[in-house]
């Protein structure tokens, strides 16, 4: 039932020359949750709107829902479910108005319409809601309504661009908990733009890691986390120390597995610069004798200053292409 | 320095109030010289009501000429001046930003320069010279850009563009757009663009002088012609009735004005 | 592009409205204003022809006098509304903006009601044993006409302007010994400068070009807008007419653009 989305050659060029998006082929799986993630001005953004059908694709480009193309479909005709950063709820319109919009845009039955705006209003938790107005609603209900109004045209295509971003940190997290799961309820393949790693992993069947416009890599959480394609990728999903070792040149490692001893008891020997104490864990910047920097984490705090010896697995260290 | 400090203090308010008598007494007078039997002799003449009975008698067309042009003009205004808005708040491109530039021409130029102009330029076509059509053309040109930019203030202090785009992405087309999302939100704007143009196009004089011809009189060339030919009485009972015309549409202004600053949203960062 | 020719298609009906009916009927006033005996020499004759210089002589001077008075007026009202809380005060407010809507003639009137033959100047000065004051019909007249429409618009921008008045500038300055005139000239006035020049550039342009109170007042006097409609009416002098009146918009017109770009405000509509 779910769409499968391919893009062909897809660039985008804006009007005064800059190249925000370099031409990509993508495959959208039906279903799945396809995670967008880069820092702002990777192109992110550009990316969901080409297959929302709010911007086009330099000549050439071609996007396919289910083999069909779409490319020359404006938004209107693309049935594409869209959430958006700032909510975008219609003032003019109360709660209830405000998810019927599509349906009575559709020309469904005001029966049928009203049957749908409740089975909406349950999914999202908004029961009692519908008939207040936009600004009497907290950050979190906003994004539920624009949440319920793009889902309650049963769209083909789900995009959601940054619908977290404008709540604070706790909210946040319990609106991803939940999202997740009425993602998973709903099996309507979706696209979700994020700068937030975390997110990013909760969400994404498979994750889209960009930059300056182009796709570093695509797969899932595991993948990007412990096998990055690049040095880029590396470096912005989760934290990473960057080491130079006698006899090997560089390594990439991950502060978990940076195993901390008794001085003298590991491959060498370093001094704890800074520990910051986090409840479950502390965070560690090491200083190697040769002035290098190393991240490292402990279920133990360990008092700045103090001597420590550091295990190395190579096992564990990343190995991006570029 | 301490001598001066009262009398350096005294000046605002009395100034104040001066300017306040300056404005407010003249009005006050033509409207009792508007009832009352002979202002020559005072007010001790009596009141009466039979000068607004002339006024009734001789200029009545007047006002409802004046009635037909400014809900006339109001009606244009709204069909061509609410989706002008729009426009102007849309789209940042040199050629709306030179539109809405050469659309304040008419307001910026002496009424009685486009008035010659377009007399000049249409004075051939007798039916349309002769008709109150001809008058309502000035005044649309007149009062166009009050209604677009009312609108169009309203419609930037939103963030329209993603309204819309998520209109669009519920499948709604931009005529549908249109009535569904932006006019609804630019309602503010309309009403307080609806009451400029009425009290504007009512209270048109500069323009309209040039363009009316003896059938077509509105309000003010009544008024223009009362204070030339008639006696004192009549044209204050004139000036009455044109007051009671458009005081309460002034006053509705100011309590739209009032409300708005209350109640305005804020702009989302 | 398809977004940009929708957006066309919207703005295009006020464009035809602008075209048919301004643009051309202007661009027609051109060609007349050089269609008489002197060509294009016309649109010199304000300076070059007696008559109408003497119009000028008039009319710049007692605009520019009723929007320096209305300014200055406007501004030690204006602070003073702002700044003051008393009951009534938003009844006092409204009022003052009501001449805002009057046309022209209605000011005219209300000015022969003042200082008219039977005017309230008159009655009071005869009752004081003095001789009849009316100075409606002549200059003085029109400048208290003007002054009647042009005070308002200054209040209401120069309370505007004060609203966003810094107290804490004043204090300062206060604090620093100034006097409270050396604090108007220090720090208020510079401060109101750009509404200051803003709403005197506008009164001048609307003096320049009001026709209705001259009209009700006195066809005596010669101002631009008067002279502009006897060379149309009573002397069918097209070409003139023309001219006079396209150098009075464009001069009215070059007096708003420029103070817009010294006050930096958005909109030159008054």
């Amino acid at each position: 039932m779910a769409t499968r989305i391919t893009l062909e050659r897809c660039a985008k060029t804006f009007p005064d020359g800059t190249r925000a998006l370099e031409p990509l082929d993508l495959a959208i799986e039906p279903g799945e949750c396809l995670v967008l993630l880069g820092p702002s001005g990777c192109g992110k953004t550009t990316l969901l709107r080409l297959i929302a059908g709010l911007a086009a694709p330099d000549e050439g480009g071609r996007i396919a829902f289910d083999g069909t193309d779409v490319t020359a479909r404006p938004i209107e005709a693309r049935r594409v479910g869209m959430v958006f950063q700032s909510y975008a709820l219609f003032p003019n319109m109360n709660v209830a108005q405000n998810i019927a919009y599509g349906l009575k845009i559709r020309g469904d039955a005001p029966a049928a319409t009203a049957a749908r705006v409740a089975e909406m209003l349950r999914l999202t938790q908004l029961e009692g809601f519908g008939e207040r107005r936009i600004d009497e609603l907290s950050g979190g209900q906003k994004q539920r309504v624009a949440l319920a109004r793009a889902v309650a045209i049963a769209p083909s295509v789900l995009l959601l661009d940054e619908p977290l971003t404008a709540l604070d940190a706790k909210l946040r997290e319990s609106l991803r908990i939940e999202l997740k799961r009425l993602l998973g309820a709903l099996k309507v393949t979706s696209v979700f733009v994020t700068h937030d790693q975390a997110e990013a992993m909760a969400l994404g069947d498979r994750i889209a890691v960009l930059s300056r416009g182009r796709i570093e890599q695509i797969g899932s959480a595991r993948d990007i986390y412990a096998r990055p394609a690049t040095r880029f990728v590396a470096e912005f999903v989760g934290q990473v120390s960057r080491l130079n070792l006698p006899g090997r040149g560089e390594v990439l490692v991950r502060p978990e597995h940076v195993e901390l001893g008794a001085p003298g008891t590991g491959s060498f020997d370093a001094t704890v610069a800074v520990c910051t104490f986090l409840g479950n864990l502390s965070a560690i910047e090491l200083c190697t004798d040769d002035g290098q920097t190393l991240l490292a984490e402990t279920r133990v705090p360990v008092a700045a200053g103090s001597r420590v010896g550091v295990t190395l697995d190579p096992a564990y260290f990343l190995e991006p292409r570029s | 320095m301490r001598m001066k400090r009262p009398a350096f203090a005294l000046i605002a308010p009395v100034l104040t109030v001066l300017t306040c008598l300056f404005l407010i007494v003249p009005i006050g007078m033509s409207i009792l010289a508007g009832v009352t039997e002979n202002y020559f002799v005072g007010v001790r003449s009596g009141l009466t009501l039979r000068w607004v009975g002339e006024v009734w008698g001789l200029y009545r067309e007047t006002i409802f000429l004046s009635l037909q042009v400014a809900l006339a003009t109001l009606a244009v205004t709204l069909v061509v001046g609410v989706p002008l808005g729009y426009v102007l708040a849309r789209s940042d491109s040199r050629w709306v930003r030179a539109l809405e530039e050469a659309l304040v021409l008419p307001v910026a130029m002496p009424g009685l320069a486009t008035g010659l102009a377009l007399v000049l330029a249409f004075g051939t076509f007798r039916d349309f010279r002769a008709s109150w059509v001809f008058i309502l053309v000035g005044h649309v040109l007149f009062t166009l850009p009050f209604m677009a930019r009312s609108v169009a203030a309203v419609l930037s202090s939103i963030n329209l563009p993603v309204l819309e785009e998520a209109a669009a992405s519920l499948g709604a087309g931009f005529v549908q757009r249109f009535f569904t999302i932006v006019v609804p939100n630019a309602k503010g704007g309309v009403l307080a663009g609806a009451l400029m143009v009425v009290t504007l196009s009512m209270g048109e004089f500069n323009i309209t002088w040039m363009l009316h011809t003896p059938l077509t009189k509105t309000l003010p060339v009544g008024l223009a012609d009362s204070y030339a030919s008639m006696r004192l009485e009549i044209g204050s009972a004139y000036t009455l009735v044109f007051l009671l015309m458009i005081v309460p549409l002034l006053i509705a202004m100011q309590w739209l004005a009032a409300r708005g600053t209350r109640t305005l949203p804020s702009k989302r960062g | 592009m398809r977004a940009s020719r929708l957006l066309f298609l919207t703005a295009l009906p006020a464009l035809v409205i602008f075209i048919a009916f301004w643009l051309l009927p202007v661009s027609r006033l051109v060609l007349v204003g050089a269609s008489g005996k002197e060509g294009l020499a016309a649109y010199l004759s304000v300076v070059t022809n007696d008559i109408y210089r003497a119009s000028l002589v008039n009319t710049v001077p007692l605009s520019a006098a009723a929007a320096l008075v209305s300014v200055g007026v406007a501004a030690v009202v204006g602070v003073y509304l702002q700044r003051r809380e008393f009951r009534g005060k938003r009844v006092v407010v409204s009022l003052l903006t009501f001449p805002l809507a009057f046309p022209g003639v209605v000011v005219g009137f209300l000015v022969i009601l003042l200082a008219g033959r039977q005017g309230l100047i008159g009655q009071v000065s005869e009752q004081l044993g003095m001789e009849k004051v009316v100075f409606a019909y002549s200059l003085a007249g029109l400048f208290l006409g003007y002054l009647y429409f042009s005070i308002p618009r200054c209040v209401l921008t120069l309370m505007a302007a004060a609203e966003k008045l810094d107290p804490a500038l004043e204090e300062a300055a206060r604090s620093l010994g100034a006097s409270p005139w050396r604090v108007v000239i220090d720090v208020i006035v510079p401060a109101l400068g750009p509404a200051l020049v803003a709403s005197a550039a506008i009164c001048f342009a609307t003096g320049m070009g009001a026709f209705g109170t001259a009209f009700t007042l006195a066809s005596k006097i010669n101002v631009l807008p008067i002279t502009i409609y006897s060379e149309f009416t009573n002397y069918a002098n097209f070409a003139a007419a023309a001219s006079l009146s396209l150098v009075l918009g464009v001069l009215t017109w070059l007096i708003l653009m420029a103070a817009r770009s010294l006050s930096g405000q958005g909109s030159a509509a008054a």
